[in-house]
């Protein structure tokens, strides 16, 4: 043993035993210093083997929704927990159980969903393999949907009609990040299941199967490209092809969505954009008009720090075109404020307008509280 | 034309799947820069480690900093005149991600990530978002006075390295 690795070894029991003052040298230079303080970053001391809460991770997040106006209600609408377990430095489970409006069963208006059950593997170069059920990488809220992280007590129009959120599947996802800041997302899982007739016909949120007993007798793919590499600014590209959105119709609806989104952030101010557009092919759609279904949206904000406690306020307008008993156009306002008392508690205030052409405005006051950890 | 599709979706993964499999052992963590490398390209040569050892006080105010204890008790610097190093690390999501900080007189003279763990969010190792950190100052409230821009999908670690950066501000006025 040489005289550095025993000044490193008295170190390292006079920083565990004794109290040491400010400036108190704990090693002295030396050739093999270098080695010794790389292991010690490198290889995170760990003298027992990890036992299960060190492998287990566990959060949480949900949000108490009251709204005021054309409905006048309560609702408690959403309760997640996640139980995450790490086999080794390179494989973890990840697992999200979701109770929606707080009471499910039979004629209740609850559910209780599972919304990610999925196994990670990380590769070199950045590659990681998640094989599973997983949300997949469409628009802005869909993956990322904490209360914390965005404006408004209830989520956007149209990252509920158009992009389906939350939406999961089941199946293979590819993702990489490069060095220069590009990233790429692809996957092969379980699609759509849209019904061509009854209260339902033609409307994509009510086509998710939520891989509950889902038909799986067509493919569909998802692809993301992100590009990070300007400080502040956050570019996606994304698409999601169903080979046929009916399985349960003769007819082969295929379906295209094509979107983007936008996010930029200076200081307190950000701004949000997003668009997507639906494509689906085959007469029975062309015939109700709701072959072609899309909507856009853009929101600055603005967000003032004390401490750790922070206020932002934002404005956001949108317009959807989707299908629900007939071809409906929407425009939405919404204008709010989020209080933050800790970075991961928000509260909400909100006034939404949704304007339906040919038919009356919605407006509603909404107030919320979410959590995460 | 949708089958063809398919087909060329499927034979992409393929491809990918033995890029994957080819590329030999599994490289987690990523090292961007071995702990010992950094200090020698920050002061030229490994200067002496020494230890912080923070009494009640000085831990409350480091839990105010971070929202918890650091998991260290004696938390090692470098320094050499007025300039100092901290090598400190904190978990993003799940993983601990290992940062360099060089302190120059109050002031963050540079941040460079050394060890990243997370699968998701290594932007935060590059250098457009590091150099964000340059010339800040801790204010009177312990935050940053100027904040770094958020990186969409990476939040957390973001988040990781800023508290991190406080940290190392706070730490170099009590050395």
């Amino acid at each position: 043993m040489s005289f550095s690795s025993i000044f490193l070894a008295l170190g390292g029991i006079v920083a565990c035993s004794l109290p040491v003052k400010s400036q108190d040298l704990l090693v002295v230079p030396g050739a093999e210093q270098a080695d010794e303080l790389d292991s010690s970053f490198l290889n995170p001391q760990s003298p027992k083997q990890p036992g299960l809460f060190d492998r287990l991770g566990i959060g949480s997040y949900g949000e108490l929704h009251l709204n005021q106006g054309d409905k006048n209600e309560i609702d408690f609408h959403r309760l997640v927990l996640f139980l995450n377990y790490r086999y080794t430095d390179r494989i973890r489970f990840v697992s999200e159980l979701e109770l929606e409006h707080a009471l499910s069963g039979d004629g209740k208006p609850g559910e209780l969903e599972l919304e990610q059950a999925y196994l990670e593997f990380a590769f070199d170069h950045g590659w990681v393999l998640r094989a599973g059920q997983y949300l997949l990488p469409l628009g802005i809220l869909n993956e990322v949907h904490e209360p914390e992280t965005f404006y408004g007590v209830e989520r956007n129009g149209i990252e509920t009609q158009i992009i389906p959120t939350t939406w999961w599947e089941a199946g293979l996802l590819v993702s990489k990040e490069t060095e220069s800041g590009l990233g790429f997302d692809f996957g092969i899982h379980s699609g759509l299941s849209i019904a061509t007739n009854g209260s339902q016909a033609f409307n994509i949120r009510s086509g998710r199967q939520k891989v509950a007993k889902a038909d799986a007798s067509n493919y569909a793919a998802s692809a993301r490209i992100r590009y990070n590499a300007l400080a502040g600014l956050s570019l996606t590209a994304f698409a999601n092809f169903q080979e046929d959105v009916t399985p349960s119709s003769v007819e082969q609806n295929t379906a295209t969505l094509l979107g983007a989104s936008a996010l930029y952030q200076r200081g307190g101010l950000q701004l949000r954009a997003l668009v997507a557009d639906w494509k689906i092919r085959g007469s029975a759609f062309q015939v109700s008009g709701s072959d072609h279904q899309s909507g856009f949206y853009f929101e600055p904000s603005y967000r003032w720090y004390r401490g750790d406690r922070s206020v932002g306020i934002f404005a956001r307008i949108g317009a959807y075109d989707f299908y629900k008993g007939q071809m409906q156009q929407a425009d939405e306002i919404s204008l709010g404020v989020n209080f933050w008392p800790h970075e991961n508690i928000v509260v909400k205030a909100d006034y939404t307008e949704v304007k339906f052409q040919g038919s009356q405005d919605h407006q509603t006051y909404n107030f919320g509280i979410g959590y995460s950890f | 034309m949708a089958l063809d599709i398919v087909s060329k979706y499927r034979s992409g993964l393929i491809a990918v799947f033995l890029i994957v499999f080819q590329s030999g052992a599994w490289g987690l963590p990523q090292v961007y820069q071995k702990p010992s490398d950094f200090l020698r390209s920050s002061f030229g040569e490994i200067p002496p480690t020494r230890g912080i050892s923070l009494t009640q006080s000085q831990q409350s105010r480091v839990r105010s900093i971070l929202g918890k204890n650091y998991h260290q008790k004696v938390i090692r610097y470098w320094a050499s005149n007025e300039r100092c190093a901290f090598i400190l690390e904190a978990v993003g999501k799940t993983e601990l991600i290992t940062t360099g900080y060089v302190i120059d007189q109050g002031k963050i003279e540079s941040v460079k990530v050394l060890v990243y763990r997370e699968s998701h969010g290594s932007e935060v190792a590059r250098s457009f978002f590091t150099h964000q950190f340059r010339g800040r100052s801790l204010g009177s409230d312990n935050r940053l006075d100027q904040q770094p821009r958020n990186i969409a999908g990476a939040t957390l670690s973001v988040r990781a390295l800023t508290k991190m950066a406080r940290l190392a501000l706070y730490l170099e006025t009590l050395r």
